[in-house]
């Protein structure tokens, strides 16, 4: 009974502990720091246990509130509030959920001192609700729902610790999110119009059938909106300032929920359009906008003296290796081409990648900043003296955003160039250029940071609990990169026909 | 920085309190029969929050107990959570309630009626907790604009 | 009738992206954004109506020509979001305030 409700009880446990957070807080911090790791632990075992359901061939389709979970449709169509968990959605909401559990338990020494107490929690477990919500979601209205969510609650955890700025950079986010939000629901206002539904899958079998202008309207609408929502080529600028002057755990919840952004769009864009003549133009639009989101994130990452702008600006660069690769998956959907299918491997692979890779570096540079109490980490040099672990574990982070050989970074990449090269060499070369260029960023970086004589000034020791999680991605990223075939075939193989195959997703909800 | 107004002003609100209380209350109540439900009830009620600034001047808005109020948001919204998760024994907000003869549980006949109070199931329930949470969240940040001179961010829902 | 609401809403939302675009006033913006808001809340209002119809209250009616209830629903959830995010934004407006001294976008920049 526990485990056919699942798909709700991951969203619902996490949302239900947000709201109790201020009643746990009473007894005493650590009956609240037990209270938050087993609510965000028990909704990590559900989707862990969807995931491994999904995978191996297994879809669960929830009508939420009905006498029977399984879909149950009287009219033709269900009119319930739908959450659809196969092999793509719950791989992303793995993704998103593991971000928050891991940001967690770094966070609480690092919070100690900053004396933050239920709201922070409250405001993370609300986040990993909204974005399991967003990756689960099989209906439109839920996914406005859900977007806000988001939106609101990562804004709050933005300007939590209220360093200076950080509030600019809040707004600036929170205008953009919010205009995003607003265009999706016009966009959703357009489907409600011409068909009377919110059920995405619904939806999408009508559109197969009879495509129009108004539906292109709608997608265009919404595909914006979520681009916004993952910070690509025409709407990056909020990216760097907001994880320049968002403290290193929310920058790196912060990739988590971009990355569930992407997906959103491109389950809906393999719905909507994998029939239609437009898929090959949208398609190649968004692999445009990928491969000058790589360009621009890194030039400007070349000249930006701020540590965590740099790493912003990397996550723009990332965000776009991911754009390009499911972009050309979808421009290439029509003729049915085997480069397209693994276009899409490669993105789903690098969507992983880029979570473990980013949130390594932010979580690294947050760790740096507390044993130093330093504002700038750019001050600090030769800490590799002092510390060699955060040393190791910047230079596993740096060598695998920038796809070197035994890890992660390069088993998704080199799935990428091959095969967008095979739809066009132009965008692998930039691609390819642009992952050398990362590295040369990088090494400098840390040459700076690490390297040199050695630190002078007193260092904390390192909590073990920032060691735990910190060693649990690395571990992450050296095990993807060495057994690569294996994660594939058991993972990325089954997401990638989950997002592409349209009629599975479909047929499961109607 | 708002004076006081002048005691008529400040009697008239006095005397309006009570029937937007009693209109704030209706509007959650038959939110299950008519349009409306908890947030519209709950923001009539903090309307009433709004009037007494004005009528009173921001000084008053330091007799309004905090504390108090955090408690009724955080009750408000664990309520809503707790009843979508009693509805687990089918599904999750699953309505347990209707159609039952107990809480809100009487069963009507299809098509236009009278309307009946004692219906709906888990939904009048959820809307007394949101228009608690709502009263409650925003009668902590209406002052908390309306004088601005606190340290505090309290925008979150 | 209906399609004039449409153009409603468009020109709506265009003053609305205007003024988030234009203007430099920082409460301009949270304006503009709730215009945008009030012209897509119009849009899911007008989707929902039908000539001649009645509120959909079952209590006492006797026609059963009624407007589409989901749209209101919608409308109304996408009001308390968009309440929420207003709060939010303006809450830290004030804090802009204090910080900078000024609401002007442009002078925000110079003070750096």
């Amino acid at each position: 009974m526990i485990l056919e409700n699942a798909p709700a009880l991951a969203i619902g446990i996490p949302l239900f502990a947000a709201f109790a957070v201020f009643f746990i807080g009473k007894i005493g911090k650590r009956a609240m720091k037990a209270w938050v790791v087993a609510g965000l632990l028990a909704a990590e075992i559900f989707v862990i246990w969807l995931t491994m359901d999904a995978v191996s061939g297994i879809s669960h389709f929830y009508a939420v509130g009905a006498r029977f979970p399984s879909i149950i449709s009287p009219g033709g169509f269900p009119i319930r509030i739908v959450l659809a968990a196969d092999a793509a959605s719950t791989l992303v909401a793995l993704v998103a959920m593991s971000a928050c559990l891991l940001a967690a338990l770094f966070s609480f020494s690092f919070l100690k001192e900053k004396n933050a107490g239920e709201k922070f929690y409250s405001l993370l477990l609300l986040l990993s609700a909204g974005l399991v919500g967003l990756s689960f979601t099989g209906d439109f209205f839920t996914m406005f729902v859900f977007l806000e969510v988001v939106s609101i609650s990562s804004a709050g955890l933005i300007a939590f610790f209220r360093e200076e700025e950080s509030f600019e950079a809040t707004f600036k986010y929170l205008v953009l999110s919010s205009i995003g939000a607003l265009l999706l629901l016009f966009g959703v206002g357009m489907f409600y119009g011409k068909y009377g539904l919110l059920n995405i899958g619904a939806i999408a079998a009508l559109v197969a059938v009879e495509a129009s202008f108004i539906d292109f309207a709608a997608v265009a609408l919404i595909a914006s909106a979520l681009l916004l929502k993952c910070g690509s080529f025409p709407v990056h600028m909020w990216k760097p300032d907001v994880y320049q002057k968002a403290s290193g755990i929310v920058s790196a919840v912060l990739v988590a929920s971009g990355l569930v952004g992407i997906y959103v769009l491109f389950r809906i864009l393999f719905l909507m359009l994998a029939n239609t003549p437009l898929s090959a133009m949208i398609g190649w639009v968004i692999a445009i906008f990928g491969t000058i989101s790589i360009f621009i994130g890194v030039t400007m990452a070349l000249k930006q003296n701020s540590l965590k702008r740099l790493v912003g600006y990397a996550a723009v660069a990332e965000t776009g290796f991911v754009l390009l690769a499911l972009g050309t998956g979808l421009a290439a959907i029509t003729t049915r081409d085997i480069f397209s299918f693994k276009a899409v491997v490669g993105g789903m692979f690098q969507l992983v990648n880029d979570a473990l890779n980013i949130g390594l570096l932010f979580l690294v540079i947050a760790a740096v900043a507390f044993v130093t109490k330093k504002k700038k980490v750019g001050e600090v040099n030769g800490l590799a003296h002092k510390s060699p672990v955060l040393a190791v574990l910047f230079l596993i982070g740096l060598l695998a955003i920038s796809g070197m050989p035994p890890l992660n970074g390069f088993a998704s990449k080199i799935i990428i160039y091959e095969s967008v090269y095979m739809a066009s060499p132009v965008f692998s070369i930039v691609g390819i250029l642009g992952s050398i260029m990362l590295l040369a960023i990088f090494v400098k970086v840390f040459v700076a940071i690490f390297l040199g004589p050695p630190y002078k000034g007193k260092i904390e020791p390192l909590p073990k609990s920032m060691l735990l999680v910190m060693g649990i991605i690395a571990f992450f990223i050296l095990f993807l990169g060495l057994f690569p075939k294996q994660a594939i075939e058991f993972v990325f193989l089954p997401a990638a026909n989950a997002l592409v195959n349209s009629q599975a997703y479909i047929g499961g909800i109607l | 920085m708002s004076k006081e107004m002048s005691p008529i002003v400040k009697n008239v609100a006095c005397v309006l309190a009570i029937p937007i209380i009693i209109f704030g209350l209706y509007i959650i109540l038959h939110g299950h029969l008519t349009p409306g439900g908890g947030f519209p009830g709950g923001a009539i009620m903090a309307s009433l929050v709004a009037l007494f600034l004005i009528a009173f001047g921001t000084g008053w808005a330091k007799k309004i107990n905090k504390g108090i109020l955090s408690w009724g948001e955080s009750i408000g919204l664990a309520l809503f959570g707790l009843l979508a998760f009693l509805g687990l024994g089918t599904s999750f907000f699953n309505n347990f309630l209707a159609n039952s003869n107990s809480l809100f549980g009487m069963s009507i006949p299809f098509g236009p009626n009278q309307g009946f109070l004692w219906t709906g199931g888990t939904i009048p329930l959820m809307n007394i907790a949101v228009g608690l949470e709502v009263f409650a969240a925003l009668s902590i940040i209406i002052p908390i604009m309306f004088s601005s001179d606190e340290s505090s961010k309290e925008g979150k829902k | 009738m209906i399609d004039l609401i449409f153009l409603a809403v468009i020109a709506l939302i265009v003053i609305g992206l205007y003024a988030v675009m234009f203007k430099r006033n920082l409460i301009k913006i949270v304006v503009g954004i709730n215009i945008i808001g009030s012209a897509v809340n119009l849009f899911l209002v007008s989707l929902g109506y039908r000539s001649e119809s009645i509120a959909p209250i079952f209590t006492g009616t006797e026609s059963l020509n009624m407007a589409l209830a989901t749209p209101q629903a919608l409308t109304l959830t996408s009001i308390v979001i968009n309440l929420a995010v207003t709060a939010l934004m303006l809450s830290l407006v004030i804090m802009i305030y204090r910080h900078y001294g000024s609401l002007d976008t442009l002078k925000r920049r110079l003070k750096e």
